[in-house]
């Protein structure tokens, strides 16, 4: 049903797409509530995750996915690799393709670098992140787990708080979303705002209040403390007074609203602790269904020929 | 050419006959539970619960277990498996539709065992159409039926409305 054997990004999908690895996500949920969480399609295969940014949940979440479908789950550590010896991604590639890879799940700090591999491998790439543009994964887990709470995905009012610029789950879960019919509110100081946003289809907030009334869904961003050096935010304390999602400001939102996070977080910059820890978070629900959420890529894109 | 080889009477006799047997066999439903192997054999099995008061039922998926799944051109569709009860020392009645090469069932045993150890694993199947690929047999049959290789057997159950409906069909396909 997929038509790539690659998942390089939300805007490569169609909602059909989307909509069956959801689905069969929903079956792999099932598995990881079982006493053995292990199942066997993926006997034999090897998935190698190349990682060139730190990265502890989203690498050990698709280890543990792999695992879970009995594939062979290697580490490729840049930092001790003949990369630092020099040697370019796409030979680094190709070594790992000559070693038997069946699938390589990559995360780069450049934009593109799993489009480019892709182009000259002929096993399967995950992109695990790329640069400010596409985190795939992560919006379909948010997307599942959207689901499971709110039924349709059609309709709903979504306001995602933070660092849009650098954010590159702000910007797959924006192809996501509204690929499934839902409107997203984009809420962030006009610093952090990425040039030709509304392109997207997402309408612009530079007021908190305003962006999370009557909201379905409140998803607040990490503030990436690593930019903060380049000016972008006066203070952390300025913008958790301005932009920080506290239980007041929740008020403003549906009553049934959840809050969603991709962590790490920040507690007092982006999000009040009573908020991530409160009735309406589903922040450790996104934990558990990112792997189900990559068990369903992993098996999907096995399966696809070409 | 299709022919229908059983009509709903036949096939509600059949279900009757099949659920006094396995009752029969096991002396009663005590520790006795039933599982539909998705998705043809979850009506029966149902149909079977209800004839003979075996209360505890559930539902397999296998697709995760063929042995198929890395020669066919595309994944197949994962389906909820539910099963809200310990298999650890019961006999567990697997349910199928059709009993073909027996590949589905080899399947269904490996996915049972990832949930517990049954006491017993037994086998319920409206049809036998022979052609085993494996040494599997099964303990309840509701019909043998000679068939070709090629051939089709389509089951179609219907929900408790509309039994009336069912019936079990056979297709001819081209003979080699």
């Amino acid at each position: 049903m997929l038509k790539s054997k690659h998942l390089l990004g939300i805007k490569e999908l169609t909602p059909e797409e989307i909509y069956h690895i959801l689905d069969t996500a929903s079956g792999f949920k099932d598995v990881l509530m079982r006493d053995i969480k292990k199942v066997p399609p993926l006997r034999g295969k090897t998935v190698v995750s190349l990682f060139f940014e730190p990265s502890t949940r989203t690498r050990t979440s698709f280890a543990l996915a792999a695992k879970r479908l009995s594939a062979d789950d290697v580490n490729f550590s840049v930092s001790s690799s003949s990369v630092v010896k020099g040697e370019s991604i796409l030979d680094t590639a190709l070594t790992i393709q000559s070693l038997g890879a069946d699938l390589m799940i990559i995360r780069h700090s450049s934009s593109g670098v799993p489009h480019y591999l892709s182009r000259s491998l002929n096993i399967s790439v995950v992109n695990a992140g790329d640069g400010s543009n596409e985190h795939p994964t992560q919006a379909l887990l948010d997307l599942f787990t959207i689901r499971s709470h709110k039924k349709d995905i059609k309709g709903l009012e979504v306001a995602i708080i933070g660092d849009i610029a650098h954010s590159r789950v702000a910007k797959s879960n924006i192809y996501g979303l509204t690929k499934l019919g839902a409107r997203v509110r984009v809420i962030c100081p006009p610093t952090l705002m990425p040039a030709g946003l509304e392109k997207l289809g997402a309408d612009v907030f530079h007021n908190i209040d305003e962006g999370i009334k009557g909201a379905d869904v409140v998803m607040a961003l990490r503030i990436q403390l690593e930019r903060q050096s380049k000016g972008f935010l006066p203070s952390l304390k300025e913008y958790f007074n301005l932009y920080g999602l506290t239980g007041e400001r929740m008020k403003l939102a549906k009553k049934d609203a959840i809050v969603m996070h991709p962590g790490p977080m920040n507690r007092g910059v982006e999000i009040a602790s009573d908020v991530a820890d409160g009735p309406q978070s589903v922040i450790l629900e996104q934990v558990t269904n990112g792997i189900a959420v990559r068990m369903a890529v992993l098996y999907l894109l096995s399966g696809v020929k070409q | 050419m299709s022919i229908e080889i059983l009509n709903s009477k036949e096939i509600e006799n059949a279900i009757t006959r099949i659920t006094h047997e396995i009752i029969e066999k096991n002396g009663g439903t005590k520790a006795l539970c039933l599982i539909g192997i998705q998705r043809g054999g979850v009506l029966l099995a149902e149909r079977i619960s209800r004839a003979g008061s075996i209360d505890e039922i559930g539902s397999l998926d296998i697709s995760l277990y063929r042995d198929d799944i890395n020669i066919k051109n595309e994944q197949p569709v994962v389906r909820a498996t539910d099963i809200k009860f310990s298999l650890n020392g019961k006999t567990v009645v697997l349910v199928d539709d059709v009993l073909f090469t027996g590949r589905s069932i080899r399947a269904a045993m490996d996915a049972l065992i990832d949930f517990g150890r049954p006491a017993k694993i037994q086998l319920a199947v409206l049809i036998d159409r022979g052609h085993r690929e494996l040494p599997i047999r099964a303990d309840y049959v509701g019909k043998n039926i000679p068939t070709t290789f090629n051939d089709t057997v389509e089951v179609r159950l219907h929900g408790h409305g509309s039994k009336d409906n069912d019936s079990v069909i056979l297709i001819r396909g081209n003979s080699k």
